[in-house]
């Protein structure tokens, strides 16, 4: 019986997205955790509030995911204790970056999406790969659904690349309510065809009057 | 103070079984300006003078926030107590990361003065040369408790330390017994009444005190000066009206003696 490293992860499925705006930030993910082919629940939230502008959806293995807030969460109360102020959106998206290459050689199984506002207020989205390398984009998937929304999110939010000199916002002009009705169709298309996606879909969005969370309903199947 | 012949390190015992180094660096704590706290059933308030080193600096931090439910103000050496506090902020973190529920106040004491104790019994070390006063609030109701820098503690209903703090633990003696059942404004009143006590002579106000509070339904946080004066002054008024009480009545006895001959 040889020992294979596939026994350390298991991959829960699912799929998580965030657009950034001029003043606002959207975060989705669905709520589905499924092993293999079975669902464990239709109920499970990926997202996860860091810091007052700050919020983490992950897709991969949710206990690798867990242990990953929850170390967060306390890296967070320590900055609050010494700097009596809590962590901006950039400095959350370096202490990520870090704490997910700090196990470089056994990684976290876990494929983030960082969204929130930064220190002047703009919305902003860090997406990342399991072992650290993380970029600002004004708008960003991962998760098993990724590839089918990534293709659809280019098409239509047109933001230009960070690699474009001299160098521009990466933040779409989409208003809120359009950013959220793009993210809730994304879903639903993502839904119809990747098999650990659906159930319900979770929404948060940012803004300089606060968080704000909504719930959608999609195909159970 | 002739001690001085069994005084050299702190793993030396006197004859009369004592330690000496131990029982100095309760001195230092003595010497650190003022600290009191006070608890009801519900809630704790921890009040600590501020002094500054000069004219020209801002004045020391006393008063810890270590977790929303725990507080602590300290009296010695400030910088020992800073660095106690980033252990006791430690603690907390830890164990709500492994536990998810917020650490019982009667452990964090326990682990603050184990700590104590190791620095009393190594030769390479010395005693930390602060006293702090846990305030906190956990499944069994509010507690206050003292850390000595013996590594002894003690659960206290109230209590001050520091420079005059006889003043303050004379104040509360009188009155400690209602302290159970006082709602939280009059414990933040009488703290500042203890801390009174302290300043003698100099006046009581926002920028000399600092006042913080925990309580059911109420994370540990230091109370805004805006606050904080108003509540010294509505004191003020009403020690100016008693007085003024007290004048009249003399006034009219010394009318009517005559009118009695």
């Amino acid at each position: 019986m040889a020992l294979s490293r596939d026994w350390m992860y298991e991959n829960n499925g699912g799929t998580c997205v965030a657009i950034a705006g001029a003043d606002y930030c959207v975060v989705a993910a669905d709520t589905r955790l499924s092993i293999g082919y079975s669902i464990y629940t239709r109920d499970y939230s990926k997202i996860c509030n860091l810091a007052e502008k700050c919020v983490l959806a992950s897709s991969g293995f949710q206990g690798d995911i867990k242990a990953l807030q929850k170390n967060l969460a306390a890296r967070h109360l320590i900055y609050q204790h010494q700097h009596n102020k809590q962590m901006s959106c950039p400095a959350m998206a370096q202490l990520l970056s870090n704490t997910l290459y700090f196990k470089r050689f056994f990684p976290y199984y876990a494929f983030n999406v960082l969204g929130g506002l930064d220190n002047e207020g703009k919305g902003c989205v860090f997406t990342y790969d399991a072992v650290g390398s993380y970029e600002r984009v004004g708008y960003s998937a991962q998760g098993s659904g990724s590839t089918l929304v990534m293709p659809i999110l280019d098409n239509q939010l047109k933001t230009p690349s960070p690699l474009l000199l001299p160098a521009r916002d990466a933040v779409t002009p989409l208003s809120e309510a359009d950013a959220v009705d793009m993210v809730k169709d994304v879903f639903a298309s993502a839904t119809e065809r990747d098999i650990y996606t659906g159930d319900k879909l979770e929404i948060v969005i940012l803004n300089a009057s606060g968080v704000r969370r909504e719930f959608i309903d999609l195909r159970k199947d | 103070m002739f001690r001085n012949q069994y005084d050299t390190d702190v793993t030396t015992w006197s004859p009369a079984g004592r330690l000496f180094q131990v029982e100095y660096a309760m001195e230092a704590v003595k010497q650190g300006s003022a600290a009191i706290g006070l608890r009801s059933a519900t809630h704790v308030a921890l009040a600590t003078v501020n002094k500054a080193a000069s004219e020209l600096s801002s004045h020391q931090k006393k008063v810890f926030k270590v977790d929303d439910h725990i507080g602590v103000a300290i009296a010695g050496l400030t910088a020992d107590g800073r660095v106690l506090s980033r252990f006791l902020r430690s603690e907390c973190i830890n164990y709500a990361f492994v536990y998810e529920s917020p650490l019982p106040v009667s452990r964090l004491v326990v682990h603050l003065a184990d700590k104590a104790q190791v620095c009393t019994q190594r030769s390479w070390k010395r005693p930390y040369g602060v006293g702090l006063l846990v305030a906190g609030l956990d499944e069994t109701g509010a507690h206050l408790y003292y850390n000595c820098t013996s590594g002894n503690y003690f659960e206290y209903q109230a209590f001050a330390i520091g420079s005059r703090s006889q003043a303050a633990k004379t104040y509360l003696e009188r009155r400690f017994e209602a302290f159970n059942s006082y709602s939280r404004e009059e414990l933040i009143k009488d703290a500042l009444c203890a801390i009174k006590e302290t300043l003698q002579s100099e006046k009581l106000t926002s920028a000399t005190c600092t006042v913080a509070v925990v309580g059911v339904g109420e994370p540990f946080h230091v109370i805004d000066q805006k606050t904080i004066q108003e509540v010294i002054d509505s004191m003020e008024i009403r020690e100016e009206a008693a007085a003024d009480q007290g004048a009249m009545q003399e006034d009219k006895s010394s009318e009517a003696a005559p009118v009695d001959i």
